[in-house]
């Protein structure tokens, strides 16, 4: 019986079946997305949402328009972007850190953002910008200034996994302390509205969100294209991709940047929300494998997928007081966390 | 032409972990550089591969290959990676990599395999071989950089007899257009295979030369601390026979 000349070749999977893997994906992500635009409060039809889509945000039938393009899509997009950037991240993450349970926020990125966020929530009065926009820029800032934190350390300490994850702890400490400081000085109005962000919500969103995250997804993308290689070649360890030629501790500054950017631009606007990071890379690596070329796009579109599905689910359960997307994605984590380690103890 | 070292040291902060006042070998060959434990081997290796900073000069023809020239294979190779054995070879060709693999490539990473005898293993999983057979992987892909300059950190350490002898044979014949350096344990196969032994002893050199000027007791036994016997085997290369000193 004749083997297909791929198998023999030993390519695994052909270039070709696994873009058939992410047209799959993204045929999946796109029902959802018609799905997450379907539900709500005030239920939509099929062929309502299609309606609404075909005629675009001026449409005549002024509800469906509002409903369809003012309140749900900028939800739907900014589940899909969110979800994108971070299985993208999280992908990254898992190979600079060698570690199948990195995740975006594993150098303290998240604390960090909350920091930002809580900071602008109780002294936003003080300040001269308004809350929608105060709130994301300073959690934006503070992500970045963690990485920047975790980066000093790598330029001057050498960016080992166990360099960066110790720097990364120390972060994740420092900005959990001072979220903690604010939080007890809150009021407790304040503090509400303090605990609300960290529960990582898509109602937060607008197109302002979609659109800055969309540009940082423009910025990032071509500059993590150009590491497709560098990071598969990373995936055999230190020694082996050194002796490559490739600067390990140079590629580790570089994606730890680039992630950085990625989930600043996506825990701004919406929270904290977790395992989308951690679980996306996995479920991507399953479906094409270890070849970044694919792993990235693939990770980056189940990301989305869970995301969305998870804004789905959260309208489902409760249509009236939706729940955050950040609880969900948490429980619902869990199991997908267990089977991870799961499967890593019986390889 | 030749490979030429001079007042070539590595340093950790103030220690000096080698230093090599003088060292001139021909630019092609099979050369084995041997010494015990400590001694400087790998060190040697790391900083003519470039991974190290290393003092003083060193030439091969003059200058020195770029580094997609240079292939290094380290002592401690263990990959866990799920990717199949011909994507692993595959990297070995990472510099020069679109997001198309051509044709040529494929053609290429299936050479190489079949040199090391690996094209049964092509579909396998990386994580799911033996440590002989990852070895011999990495062998090829380093091989795939068409390497002017090939570097070994004892290539045959989890090799089986059979597999010792057949990439020993083809390091051989390699080295007839290249510069084949490898650190080698074993002093019997070094004495057979290699055109040149490089005797490394406490981050000095000891010797430079053909094997049978430094497969002596005289040179072997101060360094090792051991009592050696030399038996010429039925091709007349030499058998390293061990004794405890004293």
């Amino acid at each position: 019986m004749s083997v297909p000349a791929h198998d023999q070749s030993g390519f695994g999977r052909s270039g070709l079946s696994r873009m058939g893997a992410v047209c799959a994906a993204l045929v999946l992500l796109a029902a959802l997305m018609v799905a997450d635009l379907m539900t709500g409060p005030a239920g939509l039809p099929l062929s309502d949402v299609l309606q609404g889509l075909r005629d675009g945000p001026s449409g005549e039938n002024r509800r469906l328009a509002t409903i369809l393009w003012h309140l749900r899509m900028p939800q739907t997009l900014m589940a899909a972007l969110v979800g994108y950037a971070l299985g993208i991240a999280g992908l990254m993450m898992q190979t600079i850190l060698n570690n199948p349970l990195a995740s975006p926020y594993t150098l303290g990125f998240s604390a960090a953002a909350g920091f930002g966020a809580a900071t602008v929530i109780l002294f936003g009065t003080a300040l001269p910008v308004a809350m929608w926009v105060g709130v994301p820029l300073a959690a934006f800032a503070a992500t970045l200034t963690a990485a920047a934190l975790v980066y000093l350390v790598a330029r001057y300490r050498g960016a080992s996994p166990e360099m960066l994850v110790l720097a990364g702890i120390a972060v994740l400490f420092l900005f959990q302390s001072l979220q903690s400081l604010l939080q007890f000085m809150a009021a407790p109005e304040v503090l509400q509205q303090i605990v609300f962000w960290l529960f990582g919500s898509l109602l937060k969103a607008t197109w302002t969100s979609v659109q800055v995250l969309a540009g940082i997804l423009a910025l990032t993308l071509p500059l993590i294209a150009r590491e497709v290689w560098n990071l598969t070649s990373l995936r055999l360890g230190d020694g082996n991709a050194a002796s490559l030629g490739l600067n390990v501790d140079a590629l580790r500054r570089r994606v730890l940047v680039l992630v950085a950017l990625l989930t600043a631009g996506a825990v701004s606007f919406t929270g904290t929300i977790g395992f989308v990071g951690l679980i996306a890379p996995h479920v991507g690596r399953a479906l094409v494998g270890e070849d970044h070329r694919f792993g990235l796009p693939m990770a980056g579109i189940m990301g989305a997928v869970v995301l969305v599905a998870a804004s789905v689910t959260g309208k489902l359960i409760s249509p009236g007081a939706v729940i955050p997307v950040g609880i969900i994605t948490a429980i619902a984590g869990i199991p997908m966390l267990l089977g991870v380690i799961l499967m890593k103890g019986t390889k | 032409m030749s490979l030429a070292l001079n007042n070539f040291t590595v340093h950790a902060g103030r220690q000096c972990l080698l230093q090599i006042d003088s060292l001139t070998l021909p630019s092609t060959g099979l050369f084995g550089v041997i010494g015990p434990n400590g001694a400087g081997k790998s060190t040697l290796l790391r900083a003519l591969a470039g991974l190290v900073p290393h003092g003083g000069s060193k030439r091969l023809d003059g200058g020195w290959p770029e580094a997609s020239r240079i292939g290094f294979l380290p002592q401690n190779f263990a990959v866990s990676a799920s990717m199949s054995v011909a994507e692993c070879v595959l990297l070995g060709r990472r510099e020069r990599l679109g997001w198309r693999i051509s044709a040529h490539d494929r053609s290429e990473v299936a050479r190489v395999l079949a040199l090391l005898d690996l094209s049964a293993l092509a579909t396998a999983r990386m994580d799911r071989l033996s440590g002989g057979q990852q070895q011999r992987v990495l062998l090829a892909q380093r091989l795939l950089r068409d390497p002017r300059l090939l570097i070994l950190d004892e290539p045959t350490s989890a090799l089986d007899l059979h597999h010792q002898l057949q990439v020993l044979s083809h390091l051989r014949t390699l080295a007839q257009d290249i510069l084949v350096i490898a650190a080698l344990h074993d002093l019997t196969l070094a004495g057979r295979f290699a055109d040149h032994l490089v005797l490394i002893a406490n981050g000095r050199l000891g010797a430079a030369s053909t094997p049978d000027r430094v497969l002596l007791p005289s040179c072997l036994d101060p360094v090792y601390a051991i009592r050696s016997e030399l038996l010429p085997d039925r091709d007349n290369s030499p058998v390293v026979v061990a004794h405890q000193a004293g």
